[in-house]
């Protein structure tokens, strides 16, 4: 009895400690330089540019950097993961190759690079060819309307300050459920196929209550502009007070743990990640894949985990409103820490099987949220 | 230099979508064909992109690419022959298909021709969610309701004709 109480302990206890340095660590040195890149580009751009080509220059060495910054993301993520994943398990994870191992995911990086590019014989070449790129288009090029911050004159320091960013976000990862799709028919592999099907069917049935969930907010706050949401959670107590979670109280709250959960399906963690249950798939949709291909598929999971945890951050943990003043730092705080709680949950929780998961969508999660919505926009309309 | 870029981007889009159309038609495997409308679906988006509607052009894509199409691929390989790579589609009635698509064609081009389509707006686009959101839930709220119980009747009448009745299963 008590070893195993001890055992529960260690599970729930285990990554908390390492939380606080991981964070410090990844957010201090990897994305601090991050939102200064917007402002210093155009500062720098300003003299040397044309007027008329300012705006495109700013666009692509913004997007080149962010670029760069969302293929680093998945090397620190993945060491992250081993490094919670070995803390719940009571292990020390990668130790080896830099300091607590800090290096081993880029050698694992260049390890990839290296490995021989494998098509199966009968699979369908083209599709098998075209679904890493689709994957890893839709889950970068969904990055383009994250802002992370708006400068004191007021310029938002995003890719591209789009009006309609929360709908070109659902458009974009819908492109997701398509690669893997595309990848488990294309391998000509019956695991393969079955984890893809599966992958489509999940994705596409949390794709509804995660829009539900998107207009939850959207209606309360009349926007469909990511930083018009951020700001009407500015203010209130502690800068913190007007947050979206901490709004008509239990809805939104709710609203949010349920996006939350959706996140983690459309990015098929666990307790979701049954098309790539490697007890009952192999590797699912990525069964056939090798090399840098397969490394594309990891690019775009950890792609999309920070993108749906930077999403609930935007939406409703305030953004980059906190209680020392609003800086682009506590957005990428709030960011990161909802990812290390995606890992922690991942270490946690076991899968749930097929048609639990499709319950748990159409008989709770969608009608919830459908409540959700009415409640909030009733008082709302009543206020 | 500005117009021309313009231009460059709209005749590419428009080559990109009747290619990948005329694949739709005239391919012979069927899951290629499924994913080349994603093409089209797309350059459609882009179009609208160009017109200045951004909200219809995300709409596009959420409900054709993300919703639509995802079901046509997931249908497509449901079917039949999951396990045999080369699902392929004929050419069935081939005179008859080729009358009612020169006769659909033929009323559009009349409709084009007979339409006065009015001045292009080429100012800078502004945002068009406010007042689409505005005319939808009132001037046009009817149409809109009436839209929207039309396809609750087709979401019902589809659920009940897959129904398995009791006993014949």
């Amino acid at each position: 009895m008590i070893t195993r109480f001890r055992q529960i302990e260690m599970r729930l206890m285990g990554p908390l400690t390492l939380i606080p340095i991981v964070l410090c660590l990844v957010v201090l040195g990897t994305i601090a330089a991050l939102p200064m890149l917007a402002a210093v580009i155009s500062e720098l751009v300003g003299d040397f540019v044309p007027a008329g080509l300012q705006h495109l220059v700013v666009v692509v060495l913004g997007t080149a950097g962010f670029v760069g910054i969302l293929a680093l993301n998945p090397i620190y993520s993945i060491w992250l993961e081993r490094k919670v994943a070995a803390h719940v398990q009571d292990r020390l994870g990668p130790m080896r190759v830099g300091w607590h191992g800090l290096l081993q995911s880029f050698a694992d990086g260049v390890k990839l690079l290296f490995k021989e590019d494998l098509i199966p014989r009968d699979a369908d070449r083209v599709l098998f060819r075209l679904a890493p790129m689709l994957a890893i288009a839709s889950a970068f090029a969904a990055f383009a309307v994250v802002p992370w911050g708006v400068r004191e004159d007021g310029v938002v320091l995003a890719v591209s300050n789009l009006n309609i960013g929360v709908l070109y976000f659902i458009a974009i990862t819908s492109l997701g459920a398509l690669a893997v799709l595309m990848a488990g028919w294309g391998s000509n592999n019956k695991y393969a196929l079955y984890g893809g099907m599966r992958a489509a069917a999940q994705m596409v049935s949390y794709e509804i209550p995660t829009a539900i969930l998107i207009l939850v907010v959207v209606a309360q706050v009349g926007s469909l502009h990511i930083p018009d949401i951020v700001a009407a959670q500015s203010g209130g107590l502690l800068g913190v007070g007007d947050w979206l979670i901490f709004q008509l109280f239990p809805l939104n709250l709710i609203a949010f743990v349920l996006f939350f959960i959706c996140g983690l399906a459309e990015t098929n963690r666990t307790p979701f990640d049954i098309p790539e249950a490697e007890s009952e798939l192999v590797a699912g949709f990525h069964t056939e894949y090798s090399g840098m291909r397969f490394a594309f598929f990891f690019l775009a999971e950890y792609g999309n985990m920070l993108l749906v945890s930077m999403l609930a951050a935007l939406l409703f943990l305030g953004g980059w409103v906190g209680p020392f003043g609003s800086n682009p730092l506590i957005f990428f705080l709030k960011g990161f820490g909802l990812v290390v709680v995606q890992m922690w949950l991942r270490w946690t929780l076991p899968r749930l099987r097929v048609d639990q998961l499709m319950g748990v969508c159409w008989k709770y999660v969608i009608p919830i949220s459908f409540f959700l919505l009415i409640a909030t926009t009733v008082i709302k309309g009543l206020m | 230099m500005e117009s021309l870029g313009v231009a460059a981007i709209f005749y590419g889009t428009a080559a990109f979508m009747l290619a990948s159309a005329f694949y739709v038609v005239l391919g012979r495997n069927l899951v290629h064909c499924a994913f080349a409308l994603m093409g089209t679906f797309f350059g459609v988006a882009i179009l609208y992109v160009y017109l200045g509607a951004d909200f219809l052009a995300g709409a596009q894509v959420v409900i054709y690419v993300g919703g639509v199409l995802t079901l046509m691929v997931f249908g497509v390989m449901l079917t039949n022959r999951i396990y045999n790579l080369n699902l392929s589609s004929g050419a069935i009635q081939v005179v008859p298909g080729a009358l009612s698509a020169g006769l659909i064609f033929a009323l559009l081009v009349w409709i084009i021709q007979s339409v006065d389509w009015g001045a292009m707006d080429s100012g800078d686009p502004g945002p068009t969610s406010e007042s689409i959101g505005r005319l939808l839930v009132g001037d046009y709220l009817l149409p809109f309701e009436i839209a929207s119980v039309l396809l609750l009747i087709a979401l019902m009448g589809a659920a009940m004709l897959v129904r398995r009745r009791r006993g014949s299963s």
